[in-house]
């Protein structure tokens, strides 16, 4: 075969490739199709890999085949390692591998061009050269201070510099400078070095003041960065794949990073720039209102007896370990014909998603898992609604009081529920500082106490009242 | 403008597009292993990282190239495991015989 033939073939492979990657993506629109489309996606990848490496410009082999194997252990030994809780961070590691995967191969390009006799970076590659490494590179450092956050190796409150937000600024415009340097002179690879330089300070600036409840929005959008910064690289590269590929991750984060906002009733602007603490903490009022509390034995009764219960899980169940005692919980009720499902508000875990890994995890069927406008549907016939681990999601002055600073929230309706129990540690406010109206409504009782020790007695008490049936 | 950019342009483009139809269809219930699983598909990068680190042409240039196909590496096989190891734990009801 001629270097031409070589060369179709490969972007044949390609273009099924591309088909195996969206087909295998939509494969998740439903958790029964979603294996066979991660495998798919899978196989789309090996194929792209193999056929790659017929590509005549790969002269070596022995060390790129050890780097795949070094990779393929690392990538292999995180994902049986890591906790379903700790499945934040390590997306936001893989995030960081990926960007700065694409930064680098996109300063490779750039090196190996200007290297070669008489070799000239065009200046659509030095634009996408430039791209690559500023994306590639921010998506470093912004991901592994995200990961640090989420992991709680750095501090998790906004670290909140002064004059932060003219720092960030300044950084960049240098950043911007830069690139328009390497764009003029793509020849300077010392220009390519302080970009890189300029992204690994800007990425670091951009994710330090942010607090640990608006982590889901970070991670969401570097997730799409890392994408972006492979997409970049494609076009220094004309490779087709990578730009649809990165594409796609581009497009998927981004989706994800509005679902977040939307969810927080936050602009992305305010997420990143407003620094968590100034939108507006408001003192409570200090007046003690009344609120009902329930015990043990009659919260067990009054689910006991209910046709259909709506469990409300926070992430504060998942802090608790008390996913397996909830689903316990569920299936009792089940068993004795009550309708149980689980309500799960977009920012309920620490990243999109995440509560419901959590619960499937506890062996919670996924035709029990709702979202927030299907729970919504439901409060209406609801009799117990029981809110666990959960506060500001539920807290109706989001629909109630414009004053608040959660007021256009989207929120689980649960005050809609014949009758609420919150289980809590005790009355403190949520994250936000803000008093819970829903504490104090009467048909709210509060069951006070570590939610998986309330939930192994509630367990135990329903039993009993069931087998006393 | 090259001829080829504007074919890229039009690739990238439409390939925004499909994402964009294909991702607002994923429901809140599969979007950490919709994460996890496009972090695998970034592992793309791989394809240029095996050309850079392979060429033999400069050694610096195939250096960042080989470190770039192990970073890369790390995504694709990452990526891939964990998500199939998350989607594996997505059970209908009953489903599960050994349900405990």
């Amino acid at each position: 075969m001629s270097d031409l033939d070589v060369i179709n073939v490969i972007n044949a492979v390609y273009v099924v490739a591309a088909a195996l990657f969206i087909y295998g993506i939509s494969g998740l629109r439903k958790p029964s199709t979603a294996r066979s489309g991660n495998r798919m996606a899978a196989a789309g990848m090996l194929i792209a890999i193999v056929a790659t490496l017929f590509d005549r410009e790969i002269a070596r082999f022995e060390f790129i085949i050890p780097a795949i194997a070094v990779g393929a252990v690392v990538g292999a030994w995180m994902a049986r390692a890591v906790p379903m809780t700790g499945m934040p961070q390590m997306v936001a590691i893989f995030n960081a591998t990926g960007g700065i995967a694409s930064a680098i191969v996109a300063l490779g390009e750039l090196i190996r061009t200007n290297e070669r006799p008489g070799g000239e970076v065009e200046v659509d590659s030095a634009v996408a050269i430039a791209l690559g490494i500023a994306i590639g590179t921010v998506t470093l450092t912004g991901s592994l201070v995200a990961a640090g956050k989420l992991h709680g190796t750095i501090n998790q409150n906004p670290v909140l510099l002064p004059a932060r937000n003219v720092v960030t600024a300044g950084a960049g415009v240098v950043l911007v400078a830069l690139g328009v340097v390497l764009v003029v002179a793509p020849d300077l690879t010392w220009v390519a070095l302080g970009l890189a330089a300029a992204g690994l300070l800007l990425g670091v600036l951009l994710a330090i003041p942010i607090g640990g409840a608006d982590m889901p929005v970070l991670v969401a959008l570097f997730n799409s960065y890392s994408g972006l910064a492979a997409a970049a690289t494609g076009f220094a590269i004309d490779n087709n794949l990578l730009i649809i590929a990165g594409s796609l991750v581009g497009a998927s984060g981004l989706i994800l990073t509005a679902i977040m906002c939307r969810a927080m009733n936050r602009s992305l602007v305010n997420v990143m720039f407003a620094g968590f603490g100034q939108t507006g903490v408001i003192v409570a009022d200090q007046e003690q209102r009344p609120y009902r509390t329930v015990t043990t034995e009659d919260a067990a009764t009054l689910l006991a007896y209910a046709r259909s219960v709506v469990f409300v899980a926070g992430y504060g169940l998942a802090v608790a370990q008390a996913q397996h005692e909830l689903r316990k919980l569920g299936d009792l009720l089940e068993g004795n014909g009550t309708t149980v499902r689980y309500g799960v508000h977009p920012v309920a875990g620490r990243m999109p998603g995440h509560m419901n890994v959590l619960l499937a995890e506890a062996d919670v069927p996924y035709d029990q898992l709702y979202d927030l406008d299907d729970t919504n549907r439901e409060f209406g016939q609801t009799e117990v609604a029981l809110v666990v681990g959960a506060n500001d999601v539920v807290n109706p002055q989001a629909r109630t009081n414009p004053d608040s600073p959660i007021y256009g929230m989207p929120i689980m309706n649960v005050d809609e529920a014949q009758s609420v129990i919150v289980m809590k540690r005790t009355m403190a406010s949520g994250f936000s500082g803000i008093d819970n109206d829903l504490f104090y409504m009467d048909r709210t009782s509060m069951l006070f106490g570590d939610a998986r020790a309330s939930l192994r007695s509630l367990v135990a008490e329903v039993e009993e009242i069931i087998n006393d049936g | 403008m090259t001829a080829t950019l504007i074919t890229s342009l039009t690739i990238f483009v439409l390939a925004l597009f499909v994402g964009y139809y294909v991702i607002t269809k994923i429901p809140p219930t599969l979007h950490t292993p919709l994460m996890s699983g496009t972090n695998a598909i970034s592992g793309i990068i791989i394809l240029g990282a095996l050309v850079v680190g392979g060429a033999s042409e400069d050694t610096a240039s195939e250096i960042l190239g080989v470190v770039a196909v192990a970073l890369a590496s790390i995504n694709v096989f990452g990526g891939f495991l964990v998500t199939e190891r998350m989607l594996r734990m997505f059970k209908r009801r009953g489903g599960d015989p050994q349900r405990r």
